[in-house]
């Protein structure tokens, strides 16, 4: 294990914690869209009132894997902007969008209810169901071995080379698995938010029908994967257990969310979905953009990283007791624990 | 429109349109902290109900802030990936840091905003004291990253290629100190004197009004000393350009042709065909003065470089002339408040103050744009001075007005709305009736 592999891993572990805490953030904004029944507006107040507080700083895991990127992996980040320049303009599209117009409803003056402050409310949701979707196309871009370093053209070449590589059945079978993801963290976790026990058992109907669905798009994001990713995912050492692990968590997911445990369902869902990226990451070593580009050649000096890791360890030491008080402060309303 | 045009225009519309908020997000925090504990102190209700709804528009402002440097550090990659696969092991750790400090900055921001009932008064000040102190660092590193453009450092030039990198050096750069103190000082002059300016309009039309002569007070509090500051920092970083980027202070001047003793050129417009600057006053040996503390000093020109090397220099001149032009005004407006305050006269009711600081409202922020353009124009043509050419850092990918025009036109529709949310905010702003009850209390006149 090299100090470029122990990079890689924390930037890898940031992209987890952004799929766990700001990827629910917008699986709620998916749920504000589909809010139905009687009690459609206290669904969406309920979603509000759970993003409201922490948004922002779920929103950060995302700048720093970006900035330890390109801090340590300069010539990853440099191909990835350039490849990917289409699909990553259209996710930063949808962020501005959901972030601004989350403020807008929530803190734009008008009373709640007001009829021009709920336009703000379906913006967030629309953007907040289009980003995600964005976003793991292009993981499913990378993950296919796509973006290998090419030259730039124009006219046919520039769909091969700016196009073909996210615009593609496999990428955007990823994308609806991370739409799909997010939606039944998002639903999980609102199960431990509320405090009426109707609208809990409406967000538990939600995980439950989302964490089926769950099983569908992973099944046919393999189906649709590229042979050489199809075969590592199976056939590595690693595979099989890291399977069965997965497929332990799913099952414990939904079983507590069934007998309405709701920590373990949490405990067990947010596992789920770590070990699902933890595959990728592992199904992809030693490359940080397949099928060319390694994790070793992509690294910069070590005198850069020796210091980006000595700043993680001192950024740690501020930052984990901060983010512990904001989650106590906030989500320790555990209010589940009321009854 | 080229590529490459199209890439800078992008690249300067999204710095631009970010800037703003950042500011505000600089200072804000530190107004909202300094109302919260004058209300700690005196127990007057009126300073809280400031500070919360102080917050309430920052929180608005912030959001965009945060979502539009997202933005940003994507287009680093977007537009410019030669210069981060050049750059990024060299300088990243500023922006690593920088993003330390968006952390903890939204962590206590989600705390101050959300948590006005669910912890203590104190521990909600030291939340808002984590929102200014991280607010004002995440400005710092990232400015020191900016700071090593124009002074690169840290690094040896091989073939094309960076060696011996020292990420520690690069953030030492040369212009790291000037550069930070300049842009720290201007976030807290503009916003202390944006918010100042809508108060003082308010006041202008109600000056008994107790809310907004609390709020025209802490913000002068936080915006006047800046200003007064801001004339000699912006000295320290002429006094800088002048050794390190001689071609970018002939082109905020409009100097020509190196010469000893050379005269300050105020207004006018150059003519860069002729090599003259026209309609402009000249002050003799002042510029000699100005930038190296020495009348007869030799001040280098832009026929020092090839012309394929000049910035567009009407551009960066009148952009220099209007941020010192402003600049100037908002350094004596302060001086004017300290002098009336030491003489402990009645502000809100001296009715010429109050004009000249309405009039002020935006020019700390123009002048903030203006300074970095005289920055980032006055760079040009190198992304990294006299090492990576912007041209040569520009992403292969064509088209790229088509990204520029739809960010554009998504910046346009946000500034439109943040500016009508806050004017709905100001309207509904306290007017005296409200608060006679306290005025009655506490029978203090201001
Ligand atoms: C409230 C805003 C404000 C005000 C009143 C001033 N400036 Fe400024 N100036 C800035 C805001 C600013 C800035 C936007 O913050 C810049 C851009 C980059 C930087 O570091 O600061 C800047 C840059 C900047 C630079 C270029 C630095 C570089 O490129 O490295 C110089 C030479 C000055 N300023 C000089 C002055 C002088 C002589 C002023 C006298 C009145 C002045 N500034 C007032
Ligand atoms: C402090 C952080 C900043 C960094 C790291 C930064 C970085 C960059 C980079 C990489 C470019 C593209 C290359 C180039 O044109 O030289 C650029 C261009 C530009 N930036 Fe900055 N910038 C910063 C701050 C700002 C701010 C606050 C503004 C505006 C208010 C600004 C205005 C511009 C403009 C107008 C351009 C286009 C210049 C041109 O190409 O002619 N910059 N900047
Ligand atoms: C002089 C130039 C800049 C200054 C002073 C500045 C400062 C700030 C500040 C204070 C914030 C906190 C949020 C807020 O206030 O709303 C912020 C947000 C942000 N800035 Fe900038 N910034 C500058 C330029 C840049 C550049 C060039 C980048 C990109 C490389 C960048 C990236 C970001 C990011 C990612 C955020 C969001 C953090 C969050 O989620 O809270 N900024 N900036």
């Amino acid at each position: 294990m090299t100090l470029a592999d122990v990079l890689a891993g924390v930037i890898f572990l940031a992209l987890n914690a952004y799929a766990l805490l700001g990827g629910a953030d917008f699986g709620g904004g998916a749920w504000d869209l589909l809010a139905t029944g009687p009690r459609k507006e206290r669904q969406r107040e309920l979603i509000a009132e759970a993003i409201g507080p922490v948004w922002e700083a779920n929103h950060v895991w995302l700048i720093l894997a970006l900035v330890l990127l390109f801090t340590c992996f300069p010539p990853a980040f440099a191909r990835l902007g350039t490849l990917l320049h289409i699909p990553l303009s259209l996710v930063l599209i949808g962020i501005v969008l959901r972030g601004s117009a989350f403020t807008f409803w929530r803190y734009g003056g008008g009373g709640h209810g007001d009829q021009e402050q709920r336009h703000w409310g379906v913006v967030f949701a629309v953007a907040s169901l289009i980003t995600p979707l964005l976003l793991g196309t292009t993981v499913g871009a990378i993950a296919s071995g796509a973006l290998a370093d090419r030259a730039a053209g124009t006219g046919d070449a520039f769909y091969a080379t700016y196009v073909a590589p996210w615009l593609n059945p496999f990428a955007l079978s990823v994308g609806a698995f991370a739409l799909v993801a997010f939606a039944f963290l998002a639903a999980v976790y609102l199960t431990m938010e509320g405090e009426e026990r109707e609208l809990r058992e409406d967000f538990r109907r939600r995980a439950l029908a989302s964490g089926v669905a769950l099983f569908g798009v992973a099944l046919s994001a393999l189906l649709l994967s590229p042979t050489a990713v199809r075969r590592a995912l199976v056939f590595a050492s690693w595979a099989v257990p890291l399977h069965l692990l997965t497929g332990a968590a799913a099952v414990t997911a939904l079983a507590a969310l069934w007998y309405r445990r709701w920590r373990l369902a949490r405990a067990a869902a947010a596992a789920q979905v770590s070990l699902i990226l933890w595959g990728w990451a592992l199904g992809q070593r030693p490359y940080i953009l397949p099928p060319d580009l390694t994790v070793a050649a992509a690294a910069g000096p070590p005198a850069t990283l020796r210091l980006a890791l000595a700043a993680l360890v001192l950024g740690a030491v501020v930052l984990l007791p901060s983010l512990y008080y904001l989650f106590r402060v906030f989500k320790a309303g555990n209010r589940v624990s009321l009854e | 429109m080229s590529d490459l045009l199209a890439a800078r225009s992008q690249m300067g519309i999204s710095l631009a349109f970010h800037i703003v908020f950042a500011v505000v997000g600089i200072a804000m925090p530190l107004m909202m902290v300094l109302a919260e504990r004058r209300w700690q102190v005196t127990g007057h209700d009126i300073y809280l109900d400031l500070a919360k709804r102080w917050a309430k528009g920052t929180a608005t402002l912030f959001a965009v802030g945060a979502v539009s440097g997202t933005v940003l550090s994507f287009e680093l990659g977007l537009l410019w990936p030669r210069f981060m696969e050049f750059a990024g092991a060299i300088i990243g750790m500023p922006f690593s840091l920088e993003g330390f400090a968006f952390f903890t900055e939204a962590i206590f921001l989600g705390i101050y905003l959300y948590g006005w009932d669910r912890i203590s008064p104190r521990a909600h000040l030291w939340a808002g004291v984590g929102v200014a102190v991280s607010g004002a660092a995440s400005g710092i590193f990232v400015v020191i990253a900016n700071a090593w453009m124009n002074a690169p450092a840290g690094f040896e030039l091989v073939d094309g290629r960076a060696v011996n990198v020292d990420p520690i050096a690069a953030m030492g750069n040369a212009a790291a100190v000037s550069q930070t103190i300049h842009m720290t000082l201007a976030a807290y002059a503009a916003t202390g004197f944006a918010v100042a300016g809508i108060h003082a309009v308010l006041l202008l039309r109600d000056p008994a009004n107790a809310f907004h002569r609390r709020a025209l007070q802490i913000a002068l509090m936080v915006g006047a000393p800046a200003a007064v500051l801001q004339p000699l920092s912006g000295d320290l970083a002429a006094r800088h350009i002048a050794v390190h980027q001689p071609v970018k202070l002939a082109a905020a001047e409009a100097v020509f042709s190196t010469e000893a003793s050379a005269p300050l050129t105020l207004g006018g417009w150059p003519d860069v065909d002729a090599h003259v600057t026209r309609f402009a006053v000249q002050i003799p040996y002042a510029l000699s003065l100005l930038a190296f503390h020495d009348p007869h000093a030799v001040v280098k020109g832009l026929d020092a470089v090839p012309r394929d090397d000049w910035p567009n220099v009407p551009a960066v001149h009148l952009s220099f002339q209007v941020m010192v032009a402003l600049g100037t005004y908002l350094a004596l407006v302060s001086l004017w408040v300290g002098w009336l305050a030491w003489r402990r006269r009645d502000l809100a009711h001296h009715r010429w103050l109050m004009r000249a600081i309405a009039f002020a409202t935006p020019m700390g922020f123009i002048a903030v744009e203006a300074g970095w353009m005289v920055t980032e124009l006055g760079r040009q043509p190198w992304v990294i001075y006299g090492v990576l050419r912007t041209s040569d850092a520009v992403t292969p990918m064509p088209g790229l007005v088509v990204p520029f025009l739809t960010f554009t036109l998504l910046y346009c529709f946000l500034g439109v709305i943040v500016v009508w949310l806050l004017y709905r905010q100001i309207l509904r702003s306290p007017t005296m009736p409200e608060w006679r009850g306290f005025y009655m209390r506490s029978g203090s006149g201001t």
